[in-house]
């Protein structure tokens, strides 16, 4: 059976910092759309996804991230992806995601660029 | 006498693709691959085995998927087998990542990324079994200890 787990944390008013654990895949890929859905639910789309803990990643995964970015970013916010692994890291490198997402190496950078950017 | 060919054997339910990832990891690795190399056969065959159990199967969850691995000298090759209704690749076209983010898809890249995570990928059907064979050429540091 597929461990993962999403955790909310709010390192302050504007963002929401979701830290995953484990592996994405095909069953579990449902979970982390049920917390995107969640940040917008509750009108916080400023997010940065917390990669640090995450084992393994499928395109059932990346879907989620392409699904969801549109509508955060027509709400005026954005889906950051942070201190993603190597191995991980390649998985979205191999479908581009690098250019049509944010993905930096802190949570830190991630947090900071929202503030530079306004979104 | 020939090599075992070591299989596993999974309902077709998403639940059960850690298991063929371990099976996998634990091949790819006592065959000598490098770390990434493991890495990307491990997830081209997630991606065939989600697709067996998503589409060939429908989410009908009382089919199977069949992993079986074989080694040749430099070669490692994965075949997934089910009975599900056969993948037609002449009728596949790889989603562009920018219209699909428009459109907000989240499916259809699982195909694109398996043929840019190993060397061939290759569609048979026998009867009503199809199959998935998926080829890593071991280079490179990979298979050092294959041949020890």
């Amino acid at each position: 059976m597929s461990s993962f787990s999403v955790t909310f944390r709010s390192p302050d008013d504007e963002v929401c910092v979701l830290d995953l654990k484990g592996e994405l895949d095909a069953h579990t890929a449902s979970e982390l759309e049920a917390a995107f859905q969640k940040c917008l639910d509750d009108q916080r789309p400023r997010i940065v996804v917390h990669g640090g803990d995450l084992q393994y990643i499928s395109s059932a995964g990346l879907g989620v991230f392409m699904a969801y970015i549109e509508e955060v970013r027509d709400q005026g916010g954005d889906i950051k992806i942070a201190a993603l692994q190597p191995r991980v890291y390649n998985v979205f490198d191999l479908l581009g995601f690098p250019v049509l997402f944010d993905i930096t190496s802190t949570e830190d950078e991630a947090v900071h660029r929202f503030d530079a950017d306004g979104a | 006498m020939p090599a075992p060919t070591p299989t596993v054997t999974i309902p077709s339910a998403t639940r059960y693709l850690a298991r063929v990832r371990r099976f996998v990891d634990k091949q790819a690795t006592a065959a000598g691959l490098s770390e990434r190399a493991v890495d990307e056969v491990r997830l081209a065959v997630d991606e065939a085995c989600a697709n067996a159990i998503e589409h060939a199967y429908g989410g009908r969850e009382n089919g199977t998927v069949e992993v079986t691995t074989e080694q040749a000298p430099g070669l490692f090759t994965v075949i997934i087998r089910h009975t599900g209704v056969p993948f037609d690749p002449g009728a596949y076209h790889p989603p562009d990542i920018n219209r699909a983010i428009h459109e907000r898809r989240k499916g259809g890249f699982g195909v694109a990324l398996m043929h840019r995570l190993v060397d061939t990928v290759e569609y048979r059907h026998h009867g009503t079994t199809s199959e998935v064979c998926l080829v890593k050429r071991l280079n490179g540091n990979d298979g050092e200890s294959a041949s020890a």
